[in-house]
């Protein structure tokens, strides 16, 4: 009799995992449509993102031209392209336009609602919506990025071996989730504060220093010495700084464990907010 | 300064004292006017707004706990877009809606076949949802609610912006789903032909109390203390000193609309006969919207004096 019971039971739970994997994998293919329905803009916006390396690039080459030889900071002229190379395909995993603004969105003209009344996870929902956009976002970017990266190949490193690699593209993907939990958390704020679109300006001002967007962040730690201790840096710096060998090789474990960390901390801030935030907004009438 | 560290919020009840309970498979409306407490009540039922006293229960569940096992078993349709994506066709919605409440695939398949024969939108499925008209939008968001069979569904103005032939569409179609399915219906609204066409029950609420809770019929018979009576007279004129009656409400010679006390209806009738010489001469009551409308006012009226 218990054989069969418990048979049963992981049968009900096979059920359930698949089932909400079905659902994941519908909201995947979906939202792919969704984004192909406007492909022509999406394609030109990607295109026009390519312009500020460009300019970044040229920038570098005359403060380097000044510089006669030498490096900053430990980082001569190639190394510096490479910086900005990478730092533009990270954030390329780690920025979602519009989230923030959409969950505040959602929130303001009650279209959140939806997810409260169908037996739907929003973040998850979000989440695998978010997949899509990059998906998308990959297909139509590939060939510029590939394009940029022959035209700057003498200035990229060269091969740093399987481990690097590995930790590299580990850190890139947590880039993403850390990117989605942070951004969706700036959104959920909106429950308290209906206006956020200066909350979600001061941040990409500030991520785009503090992650090591806007220069590496070796140059900013004498001003700012807190920086590492921040998540921001596995937006930008941290990936990029792992494939150009600005890390350590035994420090790679550690710092992969850091970054999970990070994720796990906003996680479980994401769920609180969001729990505390729907108890806030229904007892202000829904 | 204060403001900016205190914001003082006034606390508005916007439900009060409203205690009913719906069987299975009825169909009410809550009816009543702008901020009465109607929207309120449905979305404390389906678990949008936690009440601040008070309890609820339906299908055997407290709505704001919002319990997947609870939330698979209703379907809340408001006038606005809700659940349909925007940019890809209903059909791409009403696929994920299978996966969001788990309904099996042949099940799904017949009952998105029999939705939209009965709403006629089958040329429609694959057109994006913006493309589609009001009217159509609001046929696909009733197949989105209704593809998992809720077994109560919640309907907040649902022929709201609609023209007259898609009001009259949507009401047929709920109607005879209603009837088929026996589902329980709560809809609210301020359209009294969608609850004089729909519902046999009626909830009147005002201000967040219940005013009255029965059947649409019975408001007119406890609440309207006039009836109309329409006189068409002979000769092209109207008789001077009809007002002794009552108010006049309209007067077109040969015509004539009185409204007149219940009570002294007879009295009024057998006088005018005797004076006059009438082609025609019809007693009615008045309608439900002016009667509902005197109800509201004397209510408010009542309300401000206590």
């Amino acid at each position: 009799m218990t054989v069969t019971h418990s048979n049963a039971e992981s049968e009900t739970i096979l059920g359930e995992v698949e089932a909400r994997l079905r659902l994941k994998w519908l909201i995947l293919r979906t939202a792919i449509e969704e984004r192909l329905t406007y492909r022509a803009d999406f394609a030109f916006s990607t295109l026009v993102r390519f312009l500020p390396i460009v300019t970044q690039i040229f920038l570098w080459s005359a403060i380097f031209q000044n510089a006669a030889g030498r490096s900053i900071q430990g980082y001569n002229f190639s190394e510096m392209v490479s910086y900005f190379l990478l730092v533009m395909l990270t954030r390329a995993f780690s920025s979602m336009p519009g989230l923030s603004t959409g969950i505040a969105g959602s929130i303001a003209d009650g279209s959140i609602r939806k997810y409260l009344i169908q037996p739907v996870d929003m973040l998850d929902h979000l989440f695998w919506h978010r997949i899509a956009h990059k998906l998308v976002y990959y297909a139509v970017a590939t060939g510029p990025f590939a394009l940029v990266f022959w035209l700057c190949r003498q200035h990229l490193p060269a091969w740093p071996g399987w481990p690097v690699m590995l930790a590299f593209v580990a850190s890139l993907l947590m880039a993403f989730v850390i990117g989605f939990l942070i951004e969706a958390l700036i959104g959920l704020v909106a429950f308290w504060f209906l206006e956020v679109s200066s909350l979600i300006f001061i941040y990409m001002m500030l991520s785009y220093f503090l992650s090591g967007h806007m220069i590496p962040l070796e140059l900013l730690s004498k001003w700012i010495p807190f920086v590492d201790y921040l998540p921001f840096r596995y937006l930008a710096y941290t990936p990029t700084a792992i494939l150009i060998g600005k890390i350590p090789r035994e420090h790679l474990p550690v710092e992969l464990l850091i970054q999970a960390g990070w994720i796990a901390g906003l996680f479980v801030l994401n769920r609180y907010t969001f729990h505390r935030g729907v108890l806030r907004y229904s007892a202000f009438g829904g | 300064m204060r403001g900016l560290f205190h914001r003082e919020h006034d606390i508005v009840s916007a439900v009060r004292n409203v205690s009913f309970t719906i069987e299975e498979g009825e169909m009410v409306a809550f009816l009543g006017p702008n901020g009465a407490g109607k929207t309120t009540t449905l979305k404390l039922l389906s678990g949008l707004v936690v009440p601040t006293s008070g309890t609820a229960e339906v299908l055997g569940h407290v709505p704001w706990k919002r319990e997947d096992s609870y939330r698979r078993r209703f379907s809340l349709v408001t006038g606005q877009k809700e659940q349909l994506w925007w940019d890809l066709p209903a059909q791409e919605s009403f696929r994920l809606h299978k996966e969001i409440y788990r309904i099996p695939a042949d099940e799904y398949q017949r009952r998105l076949d029999e939705l939209t024969d009965l709403l006629e939108v089958g040329r429609l499925m694959s057109q994006p949802v913006r493309e589609l008209s009001l009217g159509e939008r609001m046929r696909m968001e009733l197949i989105a609610a209704l593809l998992h069979r809720p077994d109560v569904l919640f309907l907040d103005e649902p022929t709201i912006g609609l023209d007259v032939v898609s009001q009259r569409r949507v009401q047929e179609f709920l109607r005879r789903y209603q009837r088929e399915q026996r589902i329980t219906v709560i809809l609210t609204s301020h359209y009294m032909k969608d609850v004089e066409a729909l519902c046999d029950r009626a909830i009147v609420i005002n201000k967040g109390i219940v005013i009255h809770d029965g059947p649409l019929a019975a408001i007119v018979d406890r609440f309207s203390r006039h009836k109309i009576i329409e006189l068409q007279f002979s000769d092209n004129i109207v008789p001077q000193g009809l007002e002794r009656f009552g108010t006049i409400v309209e007067s077109r010679p040969p015509k004539v609309r009185i409204q007149v006390e219940k009570q002294r209806v007879s009295e009024c009738l057998s006088s005018i006969l005797s004076q006059n010489s009438i082609d025609d001469i019809s007693v009615s009551e008045r309608p439900l919207e002016d009667v509902i409308a005197e109800l509201f006012s004397a209510d408010d009226a009542a309300r401000a004096k206590s």
